[in-house]
């Protein structure tokens, strides 16, 4: 190698990483990278088996449509699956037309003052606050202070409460990615604000919002300590009637059979797992199967 | 390679500002009035700024009626930005404030008692991307009629609509298919089928044809000359030669250093073109710049 043939003439000699050895590094985090996944998806596994395998002998006619019984055999989770069903629907029908609404407000309306940006701050804190201060609060302001008791209404305003902030962030994000062109093209038509966002941000957002109020209701389903702590009752003989009766949840019933001596109410509660995972994998999929449907109409 | 002359710094300074600058040293007489009877739009000494962004300075035009007037100029001249001061687009984005006056009819679009949305029916504008609505191509006509109060029969207004805008022929076997179903330039035409639907005075188009191909372009400027029969029509364009090929008047607008958005030369398009007064004129439209 002859000294005039400058920088790169040279070059060759200063690169002596081995191939082998880089080839190696490759292959090391392609296997940790496999081994990453598998520990999630073998945890998940097993844990299925075994609640298939513990609660699935247990899954009768009988565990759909008997209430709770100090007998193991005779015990069953009508009141919770009732009680789970009536709570989402009063959870729903508060937390949905309140979080869409603001998050239109937000999106739409609102202008970029301290204001909204105090209120944004808070919205995206609020996602973060641990589940049983909404517990808490529900307590004090619905079952004391507005005397809702400890009732089916009582804990969907507090699950109402819980599950807003996902709803909003949820719903704003689908408001945002509706294109400028879209607004554009209805204002120049001489659209009004309201009719530009009633005929085309909201159809366009739909998709998005329902996902968002889907995946929140799936987190509001499987949630025990808030409904703890505003007392929804553990032994429920009977099916709530009225928005103010006192109920029972799945997770809770779940939590009672786990808490007992005898093995049978752990079986059982492996069979209120299994009711409460097909559950929620419904609610995944009808999320799923809507967004996939409404985005090919728009 | 599009120059914005104000943005160039002072170690590169370009023969573009060279020019410009020399023009502007020369001081020639730029009379950019032109004898325009009883004109559909006038702009009177209008400025607009975004925040503390001046982006047009004070602009004086008569748009004639049921003509084609191109606005040509550089990127960043505030052709684009006029053009949405006439409908009140501008003010979708906060932090826009204007001066001088725009007038419609003789009535001053920026008054008090004037609501920018029937500033919007009256002025038609389609866009640089064809924006059709995601829904059936029908629906697309009859959206901004039925907003906008339309009693008489829907059937008639789609298919007159959608006849005057040279595209029923190519759709009438199914007004049921979304309007995305189209190709780029029927999009444009469907766009342009919208915004005639709720009969508007005047028709802005902010770049029509810049998205789609030459038999699109083609076929959008001979529905432009057949739709200046009865609509005054004003479009802003980058490409010099569909101005000098389908406009009636042409203006010319630029951004240098002592303000942005300015109107340079105003006149009918071969004299514009082929005799201009303002030497930035020449350069711009003999390619030196732009």
């Amino acid at each position: 190698m002859a000294e005039d043939t400058g920088t790169l003439g040279r070059s060759a000699a200063v690169f002596k990483a081995s191939m082998q050895w880089r080839r190696l590094k490759s292959h090391f985090f392609v296997v940790l990278g496999l081994l990453s996944v598998l520990l999630g998806v073998v945890a998940l596994l097993v844990l299925l088996v075994d609640v298939i395998v513990q609660g699935s002998g247990w899954l009768d006619w009988q565990f759909f449509t008997s209430f709770d019984s100090r007998f193991p055999a005779r015990a069953g989770i009508k009141a919770a699956l009732f009680g789970t069903l009536y709570m989402m629907v009063f959870t729903m029908l508060l937390a949905v037309p309140i979080g869409v609404m603001t998050a239109i407000y937000l999106e739409e309306y609102a202008g970029d003052n301290w204001f909204t940006q105090f209120i944004q701050v808070n919205i995206a804190n609020l996602a973060g606050v641990p589940s049983i201060v909404y517990g808490l609060l529900g307590l004090q302001v619905f079952v004391r202070i507005m005397e809702m008791g400890r009732s089916v209404l009582a804990g969907s305003c507090t699950m109402a409460l819980l599950i807003l902030p996902i709803i909003i962030v949820a719903s704003r994000e689908a408001i945002r990615a509706v294109p400028p062109s879209m607004r554009e093209a209805s204002f120049a038509l001489g659209a009004s604000k309201w009719e530009t966002v009633r005929h085309h941000v909201l159809p366009y957002a739909l998709p998005g919002m329902l996902t968002g109020a889907i995946l929140a209701a799936a987190r509001a389903i499987g949630e025990t300590a808030p409904l703890i702590t505003i007392g929804a009752l553990t032994f429920v003989p009977f099916l709530p009637e009225h928005p103010l009766d006192r109920f029972t949840v799945l997770p809770i019933q779940i939590f009672n059979w786990v808490s007992r001596a005898q093995s049978e109410f752990h079986h059982l509660a492996a069979a209120g797992i299994i009711v409460l995972l097909v559950v929620l994998i419904i609610l995944n999929s009808v999320a799923i199967y809507l967004r996939q449907r409404l985005r090919t109409r728009y | 390679m599009l120059k914005v002359p104000f943005i160039s710094s002072q170690e590169e300074e370009s023969t573009v500002d060279a020019v410009i600058r020399e023009a502007v040293a020369t001081e020639l007489p730029t009379d950019v009035s032109v004898e325009m009877p009883n004109p559909a739009v006038e702009v009177n000494n209008f400025s607009l700024w975004y925040g503390d962004f001046q982006a047009v300075t004070e602009v004086s035009i008569k748009f004639p009626r049921k003509k084609i007037t191109a606005v040509i100029g550089p990127s960043g001249c505030g052709k684009s930005t006029l053009l949405r001061g006439i409908n009140r687009m501008n003010e979708l984005i906060g932090g826009v404030r204007t001066q001088g006056n725009v007038l419609l009819e003789g009535t001053n679009v920026y008054a008090d008692a004037v609501d920018p949305v029937e500033v919007r029916r009256r002025v038609g504008m389609v866009f640089q991307k064809p924006n059709p609505f995601p829904r059936s191509i029908r629906d697309n006509i009859l959206f901004g009629a039925r907003v906008n109060g339309y009693q008489a029969n829907e059937d008639e207004l789609v298919e007159a609509a959608l006849r005057s805008a040279a595209l029923w022929d190519e759709v009438n076997h199914d007004l049921k298919q979304s309007g995305l179903a189209l190709s780029g330039g029927q999009q444009q035409r469907l766009c342009i089928a919208r915004a005639i639907a709720v009969s508007p005075e005047v028709l802005l188009m902010d770049e029509p044809c810049s998205a789609l191909d030459p038999v699109a372009t083609l076929k959008i400027e001979d529905l432009m000359r057949e739709l200046a029969k009865d609509y005054t029509i004003i479009i802003v364009t980058h490409n010099m030669q569909q101005a000098a090929r389908v406009s009636d008047f042409t203006a010319f607008m630029l951004s240098d250093d002592t303000a942005r958005g300015k109107l340079i030369e105003f006149g009918p398009t071969t004299d514009l073109f082929t005799n201009p007064s303002d030497e930035r004129t020449e350069a711009y439209i003999t390619g030196r710049f732009g």
